[in-house]
């Protein structure tokens, strides 16, 4: 329990500086280093396939994708928007926050076994997926055989995004 | 307000996430300190999902035979899906970005609104 607190305040201090400095290759570097901190905690709190999503995927190919659009645009943010409109802004996310901690007040605890989350299908997946499909582990009976349908519609989105990548960076002379 | 506090430490460390992604995504005028703010936000709510799965006592949702309770698998998977469909449009935003370079010459929203005012509608070769 300890260590998710200190990780949980890694990552907020990391989120800070990323969004603090101006030279945007740290910037990536440190989201790199924010993913990693991410797939850790994911790994206590036996969310194990995520984890090593997070760590290939997130820290992964997300960096590379940044790092890629940094050489190809340019590496240094230009000088901050005026002060005016940051306080604008900060007075928006303060109130956002304002609503989102209200909306929390009610929300059942961390770990509670009879949150409505935790008692609506969960329970049969997790007593008879292993019967039904015969996968030992549970988030890979969901995903491949309860849910295969959001699995391919998630194939459709990479599809779709891979084309719209091929057709926004082609060059036109060639 | 202690008791508060610690029930809800990951979810409270959720919001806080999503809400530096989203001053980043409204304040800043860099377009991929942009998106470096909706992948922090989008992080932010996979942490809140996998927190809402996890039981107290519970192990990973895999079978065995010492397991009394078990994390609630269901999130697991839909974040499995998230993550996938975030990389994506993240690869888009940044191929996005690319071409507002090549036609603007500037990766900066109010310097690019300002080009646009002048009537200039920006090179696309």
């Amino acid at each position: 329990m300890a260590i998710d607190i200190l990780l949980l305040l890694i990552l907020v201090i990391i989120a800070i500086a990323a969004i603090h400095m101006k030279d945007l290759l740290a910037c990536g570097v440190l989201l790199g280093g924010y993913s990693l901190i991410m797939a850790v905690l994911w790994t206590n709190l036996n969310a194990v396939d995520v984890a090593f999503t997070e760590a290939s995927v997130g820290a992964g190919i997300t960096t590379v994708l940044l790092i890629a659009a940094i050489s190809r645009t340019k590496r240094r943010e230009d000088d901050p928007s005026p002060f005016r409109h940051k306080v604008q802004m900060s007075i928006i996310v303060l109130a956002s926050t304002a609503v989102f901690v209200f909306a929390l007040l009610d929300a059942p605890n961390f770990g509670d076994p009879n949150a409505p989350a935790n008692q609506h299908v969960a329970p049969r997946y997790i007593h008879e997926s292993s019967h039904e499909t015969g996968v030992l582990n549970m988030v890979t009976a969901v995903l491949a055989s309860y849910r295969g349908y959001d699995t391919l519609g998630e194939t459709t989105v990479i599809f779709t995004a891979g084309m719209c990548l091929v057709m926004l960076l082609r060059r036109k002379n060639e | 307000m202690v008791e508060l506090i610690l029930g809800k430490f990951n979810y409270l460390i959720a919001i806080a996430l999503a809400m530096i992604g989203f001053y980043a995504m409204i304040a800043k005028s860099n377009l991929i300190k942009k998106i470096i703010g909706m992948n922090i936000f989008q992080t932010a709510v996979f942490l809140f999902y996998i927190s809402i799965g996890k039981v107290h006592g519970g192990t990973a949702p895999i079978v065995w035979d010492k397991a009394v309770l078990y994390d609630n698998p269901l999130p697991h998977v839909l974040i499995l899906t998230a993550i996938v469909v975030s990389v994506s449009t993240t690869a888009v935003a940044f191929a996005l970005i690319i071409r507002i370079q090549k036609a603007f010459g500037t990766i900066e929203e109010d310097k690019i609104i300002e080009i646009k005012r002048n009537g200039y509608k920006g090179d696309m070769e």
